[in-house]
């Protein structure tokens, strides 16, 4: 691919969004076409980027105005960057399908549309931008347009849930701009692979630490690690669930996982071998969060908040495999992002799809379903199999390379941890099962009607690709995740890649 | 909204006017002089609001203003947007190299590219945007019904 096209991945989504209001205005049904076309685009660049990486294996990289890396923006893309937009936006157009009918009951259907487009435009600059403010922007266009996402219904509850999240993000959002600030006066520019460099020769002073840690806390803030995580089950279940999906499937990665590791691998140069302490930090926000999202999901009785507390947990067998820090357990983190975008994903629309059908989701009031609904009730199914590690499921193969990763370091405890907690992880999964989809003894199987065929084709392609991605987890293990995290590993490497030579 | 007494609308029919050429000022010259787009689509804005502050309005002018200026809000997106792809037809994202940015030669209008143009979508875009989120603000009870 030539590198003139990476700039496409911020445009598109951009000029839909700026398209929509105005052709709506004349058609209503025109936003539902744009914004489908758009994602369509956007998956197709990344397929297609995705693969002439493959073949070609070069790093592209753009300069916004030709302008040299310490003045103008760089954008790059390389494996890390290929893959995470894979993720996002074969997400993005499944969950945009799902809308088009999904909608039907809402009101103010191009706004929606307007603010979906700008999510994805700010979670693909974030994974293109080779740029420390370019990365901080893109954040918060991406995080802003979810705020009012998750106000969308404008019930009491979604308002509360919007603000909460609202305070809470923009807290994470001004530690990063803090760090962003903090970095610029040591190093006087903004380039990421600039800054990397000049890094290398900065000692591990106590400033140092101090922007790693502002770094830290605001991207705890952004991927909800436990104990950052209070606005994530008020917020994810209070979106619609197309929004929902793309929330907890790639939103809280892209914005928490990869720009933290981008920013720790590649900036600093962080490594288990010369950074202990914050792998070890990792360890423990991963272990935590794998406990207390497991366990806070159980009790749950809202099918969409069992799924938001889930997320938690499972962000947390992302930062175990970070924190490993070795290839096996990078690769496990990264085939995670990639497993758990479709599995979560296609787990929230079969709870849109419930919604839509029964006009509720308290698991306490449906019984039943899987008479009425087959197609849902088996992609749930079948897709919470995949979450909780069963083979040959993609997620089996992300939580066993995790173990691998352990296993290898001579951690065996947080092997046992992980292998114990996937068992955890199918326990609240099914419980949704006997509750909602199987029908229950003492009562009468809920009144519901399949839903209609653009969201049933919606949640059928991430089952699919969730199966695929198992079964042929081979050619995309050497060809994207290995490479991937190799350049993680590469640390400092990324600068050479970046600026050539 | 109601309006306000007779000093304030005579100092704001003496100042829009003046406040709105300022604003053209500055996004016109935001490639020779401090400013540019932003500040000046912040000016245009500015002497709206001033106006309608002053004067008053009715619900169906708020309404059909709403309208208006989200509608000049998206065409000035995609007028930027459009600019940034019209590079393609160059070869390149954006238009490149000297000839296409140049720094902008002092007292001269027509000078730094595409620095002009550009700087002209985004006062359209910041401008209207502005009033639209003033108008959003000030009569929300509209505006949450459609």
């Amino acid at each position: 691919m030539d590198a003139r096209f990476v700039p496409l991945f911020v445009v598109i989504p951009m000029a839909a969004a700026f398209l929509i209001p105005l052709l709506a205005k004349l058609w209503q049904r025109s936003a539902d076409l744009i914004a489908n076309a758009a994602a369509a685009a956007l998956l197709g660049i990344s397929v297609y980027g995705a693969a002439s990486l493959v073949t070609e294996s070069q790093v592209l990289v753009y300069r916004m105005g030709g302008w040299a890396p310490t003045l103008g923006i760089t954008l790059a893309y390389d494996h890390l960057t290929a893959l995470v937009a894979l993720a996002v936006n074969a997400l993005g157009l499944c969950a945009l399908l799902f809308s088009v009918r999904y909608l039907d009951h809402y009101t103010g259907r191009w706004k929606f549309y307007t603010l979906f487009m700008l999510i994805l435009a700010g979670l693909n600059g974030v994974t293109v931008t080779g740029d420390m403010f370019n990365l901080f922007v893109f954040i918060e266009i991406a995080a802003v347009s979810s705020y009012a996402l998750v106000a969308f219904g404008t019930d009491f509850d979604e308002l509360e849930a919007g603000f909460k999240y609202m305070v809470i993000g923009e807290i994470g959002g001004t530690a990063i701009l803090l760090a962003i600030a903090m970095l610029y006066a040591r190093a006087s520019t903004l380039n990421m692979a600039v800054v990397s460099q000049v890094m290398a020769g900065f000692g591990r002073t106590p400033l140092f630490w101090f922007i790693v840690g502002a770094f830290l806390v605001g991207f705890a803030v952004k991927m909800a690690m436990v104990p950052f995580h209070a606005w994530l089950p008020d917020a994810h279940p209070s979106a619609p669930a197309p929004v929902s999906a793309l929330l907890s499937g790639v939103f809280i990665k892209v914005l928490g996982v990869y720009a933290m590791s981008r920013v720790m691998f590649n900036v600093f140069g962080l490594s288990r071998a010369n950074a202990p302490a914050f792998f070890n930090l990792l360890l423990g926000f991963g272990v935590v969060s794998i406990v207390a999202g497991g366990l806070l999901a159980y009790v749950q009785k809202d099918y969409k908040r069992l799924l938001a507390y889930s997320s938690v947990s499972q962000i947390g067998y992302i930062l175990i495999g970070l924190g490993i820090g070795n290839y096996w357990g990078i690769v496990g983190a990264l085939f995670h992002i990639l497993a758990h975008a479709l599995g979560k994903g296609l787990l929230f629309l079969t709870a849109g799809s419930v919604e839509h059908a029964t006009g509720t989701r308290d698991l306490d009031k449906l019984s039943g379903l899987e008479k009425s609904m087959p197609v849902t009730a088996w992609s749930y199914l079948l897709g919470s199999l995949s979450l909780a590690g069963v083979p040959p499921f993609a997620g089996f193969f992300s939580k066993f390379f995790i173990i691998v990763g352990a296993v290898s370091a001579g951690m065996y405890w947080l092997a046992i941890l992980a292998a114990l907690f996937s068992t955890v992880t199918l326990g609240y999964l099914v419980s949704v099962v006997n509750r909602a989809f199987f029908v229950r003894k003492d009562r009468e199987p809920t009144a519901a009607r399949e839903v209609p065929a653009s969201m049933v084709i919606a949640m059928l392609a991430l089952l699919i690709l969730t199966v695929a991605l198992g079964v042929g987890f081979r050619p995309v293990l050497d060809k994207l995740v290995g490479p991937a995290a190799q350049n993680l590993i590469q640390g400092l490497g990324y600068a050479r890649a970046i600026l050539g030579g | 909204m109601r309006g306000m007494s007779l000093i304030v609308q005579t100092v704001a029919r003496l100042l829009a006017g003046m406040l709105f050429l300022f604003g053209t000022y500055i996004v016109l010259h935001g490639h020779l002089t401090p400013g540019g787009g932003f500040a000046g689509g912040v000016l245009i804005a500015a002497a709206f609001i001033l106006v309608s502050l002053a004067f008053g309005s009715v619900e169906q002018t708020e309404r059909n203003s709403y309208t208006l200026s989200s509608v000049v809000e998206s065409l000035g997106g995609v007028l930027f947007v459009s600019l940034a792809l019209a590079g393609y037809a160059a070869g390149t994202f954006f238009f490149q190299g000297a000839a296409a940015y140049g720094t902008g030669t002092p007292l001269r209008l027509i000078s730094g590219g595409i620095i002009l143009p550009a700087n002209i979508a985004i006062g359209i875009k910041v401008g209207a945007g502005l009033f639209a989120v003033f108008l959003a603000l000030g009569a929300s009870r509209f505006v949450m019904k459609d």
